[in-house]
Formats: structure tokens, sequence, C-alpha cells
């Protein structure tokens, strides 16, 4: 099988080589009108956005993280990504958590402000489902046939893909559930197992954990820009607990980004290096990090509805094709009056005729089970041996 | 014309051009035009001054009729970097076993306009010949629905001079996504979706164009996202009397509707007729849609961008292998990879000798054996440990425990080689 893969791969190889030789052969320049103007339209290169947003604590201590996650969603899903590109993964429900003293909502700002988890808030992976495995598998697509679609990642070359994190994390790994890690290489290996398969075109990976920024020193896969709320070393700190609920509710790096984002509408034209600039250490206690070496684009040049958004690119329809209109099959069809048929009735509900009259249902003799006839020989057992055997003439 | 009578003459494989060349001054060709392009499989060439000439129109018709470096480039597409691709190259469909199209009707304003539309009829009349044709690329499947109370995501500008609502370009991109959410892009099916809407504006904001750069309405009043679908405002004219019974009832005329939504379905998949070199004329494909060597071209891209990935795939999953050395490797799996590499060896075979169509299903067998291959749920790398791991785990555990064992057994040894020694010394 390495033959034949080494085969495969040589001839791939071959058939690259050949095509990429014809196009370097020939010049190809297109005209400078038509260029400009696609330019202008295409200008990142992605026809598609989704989200991995991925809350790994449980407890209700960690009301905090869901809250982060769920700000996060709220703000995709006001810029614009619908639901079904939206991969969510919250290990524990706090809105319906027995401790919220305000049930079926999630705040994220002190006094109650703004409830993030609103009333279409849309859960594909929840409590238990949210493992390691799981998610290694939502990222690199190999998932069992039988996964619903609303949990797959189903992206293309052209998509951009944010995935958020958030949880308690350490020196090169994030916890999931209390149970289980994740490391920093294997999420970079997840990565690059998708760039092999050309499942994304740009990705976005923001983690709110302790020393987050370890996650992303493992990446070596085209295209990745990284954001992390504290350096290896650091803490990420909580922002304000709320006295009514009892728990913090919100981390700062996460917090301050939110805010930004509500400034953000669709056609707004911020660019990343204001968000590197969000949360300075005098607000955040820790140091923010950011990764763009392995990014093709300037930051300059990369907007906030690249990752957070959706923005469509659309071309204007200028040909048409012309059909051939008289055509037998088209006929146009009279609406057909409804036709009464006889009046429909319930089918009998409840046969009650035949319960009232009904005879005490016959019940099968079953000879008497394993349990029963142990404990009986166990009872007879104990008598003989301690009345003796002699009283067995006198049974029998 | 003559087309059709020279059909007849040739044997038109699927793969293969037919070029004519005629005379300077015949009359086959209308004045101006130095080629005819016909619907099936061939050409017509005037032949125009030197042989140079005449060589370099020979090689545009061959590029336009088949294949140039910027198709190649298209199919390439997820490999080739970035700014080298044509604007046709990002906005093609990628390749897929199949598709699925929906229609949908979007009127938000029930309460004036009573929109009725013969969709069934459109489609098995219009729709259904040219997904025919185009079923030797994919399956179809073909739905349809009415949305209402849907509104575009975007007010409209009045504009006073043409007394008309302008929607302008740069507005265009934030028009679908309030929509997309209420499409119901389909939860049962995992092939791409192709999204037709059809949007009848409110009363209030009839009529409505949609504004190109240079601020003129567009004549099709449509407009297409790749990879997504299309969407066209179908305007409503007010009726002749202000006192008319609300709601109106409106009969949409689907030739219209369904030349724009056909045109944009050829756009989707790539097939555009904007570039043409000068004194091109193309025949008409008529109600099939496309051109049967616009359906070769397809068809050679689609099998040029299978070969591709199932190249890129399948050294992939090699190179995963190889890094995870305990990879257990299921038989399924195998006999997939095997398949998929005997399958894309018979299409580069075909595709050399030319017979698209066999080139084109061994290219789709081999696309479907490897990402069977591929994306088999058993190759989690998560499920297997490297061997520094297992030796970090088992030997904290066993390594004390080993110890008292090893060195009783060294003393065990010591001590039945000492008895050996003993008799040869006490004889």
């Amino acid at each position: 099988m390495a033959a034949a893969l080494a085969g495969v791969s040589r001839l791939g190889a071959a058939v690259a080589a050949l095509l990429l030789g014809c196009f370097c052969c020939c010049g190809a320049a297109l005209a400078g009108g038509v260029q400009a103007q696609a330019e202008q339209f295409f200008r990142s290169g992605h026809t598609n956005n989704w989200a991995v947003l991925v809350c790994t604590s449980r407890f209700w201590f960690n009301y905090r993280h869901v809250a982060n996650t769920l700000s996060v969603y709220r703000s995709v899903k006001r810029l614009g990504i619908p639901d079904s590109h939206i991969v969510l993964m919250l290990a524990d429900d706090m809105a319906c958590n027995p401790r919220n003293p305000k049930p079926a909502t999630v705040f994220s700002h002190k006094n109650m402000e703004l409830n993030v988890y609103g009333d279409d808030v849309e859960v594909d992976y929840r409590s238990y489902e949210v493992t390691v495995e799981n998610f290694l598998r939502v990222l690199t697509g190999r998932i069992p046939p039988s996964t619903p679609r609303s949990k797959r990642l189903l992206s293309d070359d052209r998509s951009n893909i944010l995935i958020y994190m958030t949880g308690h994390g350490g020196n090169g790994f994030l916890k999931f559930q209390d149970s289980e890690e994740i490391t920093n290489v294997e999420l970079a290996d997840a990565f690059e197992q998708m760039w092999q398969k050309r499942r994304y075109n740009e990705l976005l990976f923001i983690i709110d954990t302790c020393q987050g920024a370890s996650m992303y020193e493992r990446f070596y896969s085209p295209n990745i820009m990284a954001l992390a709320s504290s350096q290896v070393g650091e803490d990420s700190l909580s922002h304000q607990p709320d006295l009514g609920i009892g728990v913090h509710l919100m981390d700062r790096y996460t917090f301050y980004v939110l805010e930004f984002l509500e400034e953000i509408h669709p056609a707004s034209q911020t660019n990343m290096n204001d968000l590197f600039q969000v949360c300075p250490k005098s607000l955040c206690v820790s140091t923010p990090g950011h990764r763009t070496d392995l990014f093709e684009r300037d930051p300059q040049n990369v907007l906030i509805t690249d990752f957070f958004g959706s923005v469509r690119k659309v071309e204007i329809t200028t040909e048409t094709i012309s059909l051939d209109r008289d055509l037998d099959g088209f006929e146009t069809k009279f609406p057909e009056d409804e036709l009464a048929t006889e009046p429909l009735k319930y089918a009998e509900q409840l046969p009650v005729a035949q319960i009232i009259h009904q005879k005490p249902k016959q019940k099968d003799w079953h000879p008497p089970g394993g349990f029963i006839l142990g404990l009986w020989a166990l009872i007879i057992m104990v008598f003989f041996k301690t009345y003796g055997i002699k009283h067995m003439k006198h049974v029998f | 014309e003559a087309d059709a009578a020279l059909r007849q003459l040739q044997d038109a494989s699927m793969g293969s051009l037919t070029m004519y060349v005629v005379p300077e001054t015949s009359s086959l060709l209308p004045q101006g035009t130095g080629v005819y392009v016909g619907r099936h499989r061939s050409a017509v060439l005037r032949a125009g001054g030197s042989l140079a000439t005449l060589h370099a129109r020979l090689q545009q018709l061959a590029q336009l009729m088949s294949f140039s470096t910027a198709s190649v480039a298209a199919a390439l597409s997820d490999r080739v970097p970035d700014g080298r691709l044509s604007p046709d190259g990002r906005r093609s469909l990628k390749s897929s076993l199949g598709y699925e199209i929906t229609f949908s009707l979007l009127n938000p304003d029930p309460k004036s306009h009573a929109v009725d539309w013969d969709i069934e009829a459109a489609v098995n009349c219009y729709v259904k010949p040219v997904l025919d044709k185009l079923s030797l690329v994919a399956n179809f499947s073909v739905d349809s629905q009415i949305l209402y109370y849907a509104v575009l995501g975007v007010t409209p500008r009045y504009d006073k001079e043409s007394s008309s609502f302008l929607l302008s370009t740069h507005s265009l991109p934030h028009v679908i996504n309030p929509v997309e959410a209420r499409l119901g892009s389909s939860a049962a099916s995992l092939y791409p979706v192709l999204n037709f809407l059809l949007y009848v504006p409110e009363r209030s904001h009839s009529p409505l164009y949609i504004q190109d750069k240079d601020g003129a309405p567009v004549s099709t009043n449509a407009f297409h996202s790749p990879r997504w679908g299309g969407i066209m405002v179908y305007n409503v004219e007010a009726p002749a009397s202000p006192q008319a019974s609300l709601p109106l009832h409106v009969d949409v005329d689907m030739a219209r509707v369904m030349e724009v939504f056909l045109a944009q379905l050829r756009l989707l998949f790539g097939l555009s007729r904007e570039e043409l070199p000068a004194g091109f004329l193309l025949e008409s494909p008529g109600n099939e849609g496309l051109a049967d060597w616009e359906l070769d071209h397809l068809l050679w891209a689609h099998t040029v961008e299978n070969i591709a990935t199932v190249s890129t795939t399948l050294t992939s999953l090699a190179q995963l292998l190889d890094k995870i050395g305990n990879i257990v490797i299921k038989d399924d799996v195998a006999s997939e990879v095997y398949r998929a590499v005997a399958s894309v060896q018979s299409a580069v075979a075909h595709l050399g000798t030319g017979h698209l169509h066999s080139a084109f299903q061994a290219s789709k067998e081999a696309v479907t054996s490897s990402e069977r291959a591929f994306f088999d749920p058993s190759l989690l790398h998560l499920l297997y440990f490297p061997d520094d791991q297992k030796f970090a785990i088992y030997i904290p555990l066993f390594l004390p425990m080993a110890v008292p064992i090893l060195l009783s057994l060294a003393k065990i040894v010591r001590e039945s080689r000492q008895r050996k020694k003993e008799p040869t010394k006490m004889d």
C-alpha cells in the first residue's frame, strides 16, 4: 500500500507539474477593467463564514465561561452568521441550572443588563457531549455518518472559521469537563489536518483561559491568526461578580471584546489591529497576546467582519439566457375548487364499551424463578442443618 | 443553420471538438464575425489573411471551447495562491456528487400582494431540461418554498428622478444574511445547496431596482453570490386605479424569472460567456441551457479537480499514517484506499486518451473512495497513543514493582550457579 501511495503521490506530482508547467508557459493577462471590478468584490477570498464556539468547563461556579461563549455567539449571530454555520458547544447548562436565581437567563453584565442567552440560542453539543474527541471530530470532519447536520462543520476551502475556546487552561493544555485535556500539539495537528483537506480559507483562533498563549505556540499551518487573553505564566482574571447571582459573570478579556464587538455592525470597516488593542494590561491585568506570522494578509487589511460576520460577496447578474417560451408542457393550471367530500369525523378514540365490560385478564402461571427457588433452598438447608437430618424422614 | 446539418456528418463524441475552416469570402458566416461556435461540438472559422492569424484564431477558439490556463487554475483553485485566480475561478462551485437547488419566493407584504407562482410547471418546463443535461455532472434535487414576511436586511433609498427605490451595490452583501436564517438550508442532505430567491418588494417600496456601480439600474434586477445562489427582485406594476382592492393578485412571469435564474445557475457553475474575443459569435443553447462543448468543459474541469483532490487527500492520509505509526487501518479503509488509487489511475489514463465520460466517472469514484477513507471515524489520532506517552504512563507503575522482582531473579540465578559449582568442588 505504501508503494501504491508513493505511486499516487508521484502521479499527483507529475500531474501537478504538467499543469503548472503549462500554467507558467502561457502568460495570462485579464482585461484590466473586469479585474478591478472583481478585486473589489473578492478582497478576502472567502465566500462563507463558520464559527466554532466552545466552553469547556462544568459546574455552577464556572458560569463565566458559559457567559463568555454565549456573548461571542450572540455577537456572531448579530453580525450575520446563521445558526446553521455555528457549532456551539457548552459543557454545562447555566440557564436551567437549579442554582440559577434567574432561570432561563445568562447575564454578562452586572445588574443583569444583558441577557446573552436570549430565546433563539441553538446549542449543538451540550453537557457531556463536549469532549476532546468530539471537538477534534468536529474540526477534522471524521464524524460518524449518523451525526446530524447541525453538529457538523461543513466548511470548504473558501470558508473563514472563527474558533473561540474558553475554560480553565494551563501551560500547553486546556481542560475539558474537569476530566480530560487537550494539548496544544493536538490542536495544532487538528488544524494541520484541516489545512490538508482545505477545510478553511482563514482561521481565527481566540482563547480566553489562563496561560492562553501557550495554546497557539505550536501552530504550523498557514492562514491562522490567534489571539489569547494571557501570556504563559499569567492568569486570566474574571471581571465582576454579581451579588444577585453569586458568581463571576464574565472574564475580563471577553468582556472587553464583547464591548468592542457591540460597536461593530455588518458594514463596518474596523480591522484586526483594533481587536489586538482590546483590553490593555491596565484593564485586563493579564497581557493579551496575538500571533499573526502564519497569516498571509496584513492584519491591517483584515476586517473584523471577515471572521465575526458573514458579509457575502455578491456580483450583479448581467447575463441572461433566452428561453423558448412557447412550449407544450407549460399550461396554466386553473386553481381547482376544493370538492367537498363527506364530512370528516374522528375515529373512535376510546372503546368505552369494551372497557366497561372487560373481563379480568387471566394471568398466566409462571414457575417460580431462580431467586425464589434459591431462597427456599437456603431456608430448607438451614432448617435441616440446625435440627438435624433425621427430621427428613418425618417430612417424606 | 448549417450547424445542425453538419452535426449529422460528424460523430460528436464527448470530449471532441470539430472545427471547420471556410474561405474568407464565404457567406456561411454573417458579416463581421470571424468565428461561429455552435451549440453542439463544432465551430466554423473564417480563414482570414495569413496563416498566422488563422493560427491565432484557432488557438483562441481552442482556449474558449476546451481549456485554458485560467480554467486549469480555476479547477485547482484550492491549491493555487489567491492572487492568480480569475474571478471565474473563485466563483464556481466545487465539484460535488450532488447539488440541491431551492427556489424561494419571498413575499414581505402579503396584505398587498397575493403572489402566485407556478413553480412546478416552470421547473418541469425550463429547469428540468437544463438539469437533465447536467445530470452527467451530478445529481440534482429541486425544491421550492414560499416565505411570508421575509424582509431584506437593508432599506432601499428613494430616488426622486426615477421615482423608484434603489438598492446600491455596496448594500447588497447585507441583504442575504437576515433571510438566510429562514431559508432552511436542508437538514437532510449533505450536498451543497443553491438558493434562488425571488423577492417581490412591498407596496411601499415598489418599484425596486438594483443599482450597479455606475448608478444605472440593472437590466436583470438580480444579483448572485458565489457558491450560494442568486436573488432577483420582481417588481409588481402599480395598479391602474388607486382604489384597486388589496391584496393585488400577482401572477409571476416564470419565463422571465427562469431566464435569470438559469443564467445565474450557469454562472455559479463557472460557465460564463462574458469575456469573448472580438468577432466571435456563440449560438444560444436554447432551453437546454448549455452547449455540448460547455458541458464537456464542465466535466473536464470537474475531472481535473477531482483528480487533484484525490491525490492530495491520499498524500495527506499517508502523511498522517507516517506520523502516528500505530494507527490501526481497518480493512474497509484499506480497500477504499486501493479503490481510490485504481480509479484515479484509470481516470488519468482516460483523460490522456480523451475519453471524457469514463474519466469523469472514474474520478467521481476515486473522490468518493478517498473521502470515505480519509474521513473514516476510526482515524482520529486521539485514539492512538504515541510510544513516549505509553512509556511515561507505564514506567512509573511498573519500575518500582519490577525492581524487587528483578533483584530476586538475579539472586536466584546466582544461587543456582553457586549450587552448580558446589558438587564439582565437593567431589
